[in-house]
């Protein structure tokens, strides 16, 4: 099953380090990891993402609060969450191509003769079936950012 | 109050001093120059200077496990601060309070492959508990609060500690005060155990019949042995010890059944797997005591105090998890059993303590083995420590270094007091053994110390008899001598057909009683059972002088009781021919 873990760490060198390095560590396999700082400019927040069942997530959780630098920790999973990513594309320029992005509810962000780029938001699933539809276009490049989550209940992720 | 104008490698040594440090062991270098000039214009922090900076290290473990108090280390940038490693993962395995202070090249040189340059926070990364990277003097004082803070508190461990030189540049002073306080706001242990979890423990605990209590290497570090003797007095429960909580609860206590796991007592590896109760405190389920973890004690509920939440059901699911330090956790379970005391029936538990003691006749440990000569003629390593027991009087404080002569100490001595016994166990470190005992006797200047060894592990450290005669260590080195790596010879005797593939030393080990003589120090050589105990009392009569007493074992000897692999704690050989198991 696929889970969602946020955190907040202190903005400062070293820790995206320590926190990466618990995961190759103690053999966490991770899909994907996006971070960040926070509107509190002394806070980054991380999301990634994991497949394992409870007992992997909760040694993860409990494993990275252990690190000094992890101020908080949360399995978004565990209740209702949001998450969305951002898929950024290249494909060959054509009146063809554009109509395709804006019919997939993508945005064109810049377009030459030769050079479209697009972007698309939604959960991985949504960005998954855009990439497959518009692989039959001349799809150049594709690049995501993976995961970024915000529970959907009353409890936050805040200090 | 003016506030002093200090340096930041004076500022070094003040925090230190405000930090009640009186003792580092170290080793200079081009990095650490002025560090070391700052230290020589003090004197209220003695420094050691050490033969290799592992020696260093494994002397502060030495040092903090004997006396509680965190143990310091200078070490220079680059190869000062990379041999520096195996002590700190040493450090972290057994989770001990060590602060390294790694000197670093100049800030401006970082990243440019300098001259001794190693990124020593990227290397020590997943050994330490935590480690900071100073990038301006004015930040010492308060990085040195805060690496203390964190070192000695909650699941203790090793701190890294990087400045690079132009950080203690001599001629750029500032202000210099040391902070009263720390807070650290991503860091807060928990001592008190949830009370809701410790009145479900106590419940449990009233309705065992066949309980055990697991007390580990934790117990040791909080000072919790008063209230673990006190919960057992209090139940009559049975106890067993692991290799890390030997001296938690005295091996001469009623109640003790040995200690448990791959080497542990037949009892205690019997009452563990039959047992209906296990309540662990300060203990991590550890592959060298459940064996395979499917098979673990399946007919056992479980409790687990553990000042470490990532402790808990990380390799057995418990059932009762208390996060919390072993003292309180203990102090509160105790207050919640007296108040049911009414509810308390010792008779209950009678046959079960009968059932330990028949498991204890039938197979356990032959402490009487200096009255039976061995067959082979030759001095059986187990009454080697049998000897050091009885010349001791079981109250030196023992170092080891590792493999089987490490199992036949912890076997053998009867550990009473917590801190008595000192020894890589989590990560298994060759070499451990000297410097701890270094460690050991410059905070106990007038105990004995003891380090129990082998001639594959001294030699590892062995340039550290250099540093014992320059500091007058009077430390007595029992050298288990068999000519092998025995721990690697016995797998290789029992899972690889007697293929001895580099095991042997054939004809290349040096004559240690020569070596020690020619470091300062007093050497003996003993081959004969019957010279064994004279042998012994010679060593410890000489009091004010380090003794390397260096006694041929038989080499065929192996250690049991010994798990066998992939099975459940029942498993045991019991020796070469007799195992439990069909």
């Amino acid at each position: 099953m696929k889970r969602v873990v946020a955190l907040l760490m202190e903005n400062q060198s070293g820790a995206l380090s320590r926190v990466v390095g618990l995961f190759s560590q103690r053999g966490y396999n991770i899909e994907s990891l996006i971070v960040a700082p926070t509107d509190d400019p002394s806070l980054s927040r991380l999301t990634m993402t994991t497949e394992g069942d409870a007992s992997v997530v909760e040694q993860i959780t409990k494993q990275l609060n252990k690190l000094i630098d992890v101020v908080k920790v949360i399995d978004l999973s565990v209740e209702d969450y949001v998450g969305r990513e951002l898929l950024l594309i290249k494909l060959d320029s054509s009146e063809e191509a554009e109509a395709k992005v804006i019919s997939l509810g993508g945005q064109v962000l810049f377009k030459n003769d030769s050079i479209l780029n697009a972007e698309f938001v939604g959960s991985s699933e949504e960005l998954d079936k855009i990439v497959t539809s518009l692989s039959e276009s001349n799809l150049l490049e594709v690049v995501r950012t993976g995961l970024s989550g915000i529970s959907s209940t009353s409890k936050t992720l805040t200090i | 109050m003016s506030k002093e104008k200090l340096s930041g490698a004076e500022a070094l040594m003040r925090s230190l001093q405000d930090e009640g440090i009186e003792l580092v062991f170290g080793y200079p270098g081009g990095a650490s120059l002025h560090i070391y000039d700052a230290l020589f214009k003090q004197q209220a922090v003695q420094h050691v200077l050490v033969r290799h900076e592992q020696g260093a290290v494994h002397a502060a473990d030495g040092y903090a496990r004997s006396t509680g108090k965190p143990g310091v280390v200078f070490v220079t940038s680059g190869p000062g601060a990379t041999n520096a490693i195996t002590g700190l993962a040493t450090s972290y395995m057994d989770s001990t309070p060590v602060i390294v202070i790694s000197s670093q090249v100049k800030a401006h040189l970082i990243g440019t492959d300098s001259f001794q340059e190693t990124d020593m926070i990227g290397v020590s990364r997943p050994i330490v508990k935590h480690s900071f990277l100073v990038q301006k003097a004015e930040d010492i004082a308060t990085t040195i609060k805060k690496a203390f803070h964190i070192a000695n508190t909650g699941r203790p461990g090793p701190v890294v500690i990087d400045i690079p030189k132009s950080v203690t540049d001599p001629d750029y002073k500032f202000d210099y005060s040391y902070p009263k306080d720390v807070d650290i706001r991503s860091y807060k242990p928990v001592e008190e155990g949830h009370s809701g979890q410790i009145r479900k423990a106590a419940k449990l605990l009233l309705a065992s019949e066949r309980p055990v209590i697991y007390a580990g290497g934790g117990v040791v570090q909080n000072d919790a042995s008063e209230e673990l003797i006190e919960l057992v007095n209090f139940l009559n429960f049975p106890v067993t010890n692991t290799l890390m909580g030997l001296g938690a609860y005295p091996a001469t206590g009623d109640r003790f059944i040995g200690m448990l796991g791959m080497h542990g007592t037949y009892e205690a590896n019997m009452a563990m797997h039959n047992s209906d109760l296990i309540l662990a405190v300060g203990a991590r389920f550890d592959d060298r005591i459940t064996n395979d973890p499917a098979q673990f004690a399946l007919g056992a509920k479980k409790i687990h105090i553990d000042i470490d939440p990532a402790s808990l059901s990380k390799i057995i699911k418990v059932d009762v998890p208390i996060v919390g330090s072993a003292k309180s956790c203990l102090r509160q379970l105790l207050s919640e059993l007296k108040k049911k005391e009414s509810r308390l029936d010792k008779e209950k538990i009678k046959p079960w303590l009968n059932q330990i003691q028949d498991w204890r006749n039938e197979h356990g440990l032959n402490h009487d083995m200096l009255q039976n000569p061995s067959p082979s003629g030759k001095i059986l390593p187990q009454q080697v420590i049998q000897s050091l027991y009885k010349e001791t009087k079981g109250k030196a404080y023992i170092t080891s270094d590792v493999g089987q002569h490490q199992m036949f100490a912890a076997q053998y001595y009867h550990f009473d007091k917590p801190r008595q016994w000192i020894n890589s166990g989590g990560l298994g470190t060759m070499g451990f053994g000297l410097p701890a005992a270094m460690g050991v006797q410059l905070a106990f200047p007038k105990a004995t110390v003891a380090c129990v060894t082998g001639e594959g592990s001294i030699q590892m450290c062995i340039q550290e008899l250099s540093t014992c005669l320059q500091y007058d260590l009077p430390i007595k080195i029992i050298n288990v001598n068999n000519s092998s790596l025995g721990m690697v010879k016995q797998w290789q005797d029992m899972q690889y057909g007697g293929r001895l593939s580099q095991t042997l030393y054939e004809d290349s080990l040096p004559d240690f009683a020569k070596l020690a003589e020619s470091f300062g120090h007093v050497g003996m050589k003993v081959e004969k059972p019957e010279e064994l105990e004279s042998a012994m009392k010679e060593c410890f009569k000489t009091k004010n002088k380090l003794v390397f007493l260096d006694i041929v074992v038989d080499q065929d000897e192996h250690v049991y009781p010994m798990l066998e692999a992939g099975m459940a704690l029942d498993a045991m050989w019991l020796d070469k021919e007799t195992k439990t198991w069909e």
